[in-house]
């Protein structure tokens, strides 16, 4: 699942521009992001809120399994480096 | 004798413009030329090294090939050029908070409910329960928490 403080239709267009088809959720008030503690203050347009890149990965229990907090915003995970660790972790479906 | 055109200078400077211009059209989009931009850098290299060429041959030999004033303004702006990317790269781009709050590896994941594209509800710790989704409930999910496209 994908997470900022887009609004949704945002989301929205974005998902029909690029072919997503997993979630995406909008925190337009910032809730989330505080409760992870990813807020980065006036870094949006006009001063805005908007989230640091950080990417969780959470099994059934609710346990945070794997986290990557970037110190770069151009350096993200990669889906490769994901996925490497949903199968080191035994998360993902039955094969 | 009329001297000659300074090519050399010209085609660095336009090389020069060309990495970052290159950077923020393709290359930002493949993790690979952009976790570690060194498409961009080599682009800028080549560029100057021209550049620095032209420069050279027109202090060398100022009775055959021109641009030792417009050469020195070229060579200032393309290094000015690339100072501003290694500090974007190394400095703006990782100006980012501690985030020393973020859950941890082993904790557990605060819960939230937060609307999707279609404005309908969704709770992380709903989407394992059995029945969610129309079946036995995720096993994992991954949060990726973006910048925005705003």
């Amino acid at each position: 699942m994908a997470i900022s403080v887009d609004p949704p239709e945002i989301s929205r267009e974005q998902c029909r521009k690029q072919g997503y088809t997993f979630t995406f959720l909008s925190d337009i008030s910032s809730d989330a992001l505080r409760l992870y503690d990813l807020v980065h203050e006036k870094a949006g347009p006009g001063g805005t809120d908007i989230s640091r890149p950080a990417e969780f990965l959470i099994d059934s229990q609710g346990t945070v399994r794997w986290a990557n907090l970037t110190d770069s915003i151009a350096v993200r995970a990669r889906p490769e480096q994901v996925l490497r660790v949903v199968d080191d972790l035994n998360l993902g479906g039955p094969s | 004798m009329k001297r000659r055109w300074n090519a050399a200078l010209w085609v660095g400077f336009l090389v020069v413009l060309a990495a970052p211009v290159t950077y923020l059209t393709v290359f930002v989009r493949f993790p690979v030329t952009r976790d570690f931009p060194w498409a961009t850098l080599l682009i800028f290299c080549a560029g100057l090294a021209l550049v620095a060429f032209g420069l050279r041959r027109a202090f060398r030999e100022p009775q055959i090939y021109r641009g030792k004033i417009s050469g020195s303004v070229v060579m200032t702006a393309g290094v000015a050029l690339f100072g501003l990317f290694l500090v974007s790269l190394l400095y703006t781009m990782r100006q980012l908070p501690p985030s020393n709050g973020a859950p941890k590896v082993g904790q557990k994941a605060p819960d939230f409910t937060l609307p999707d594209t279609d404005g309908n509800p969704v709770t992380l710790s709903r989407l394992f329960g059995a029945g969610a989704g129309g079946g036995e409930g995720a096993r994992a999910a991954l949060l990726i928490f973006y910048r925005g496209y705003w």
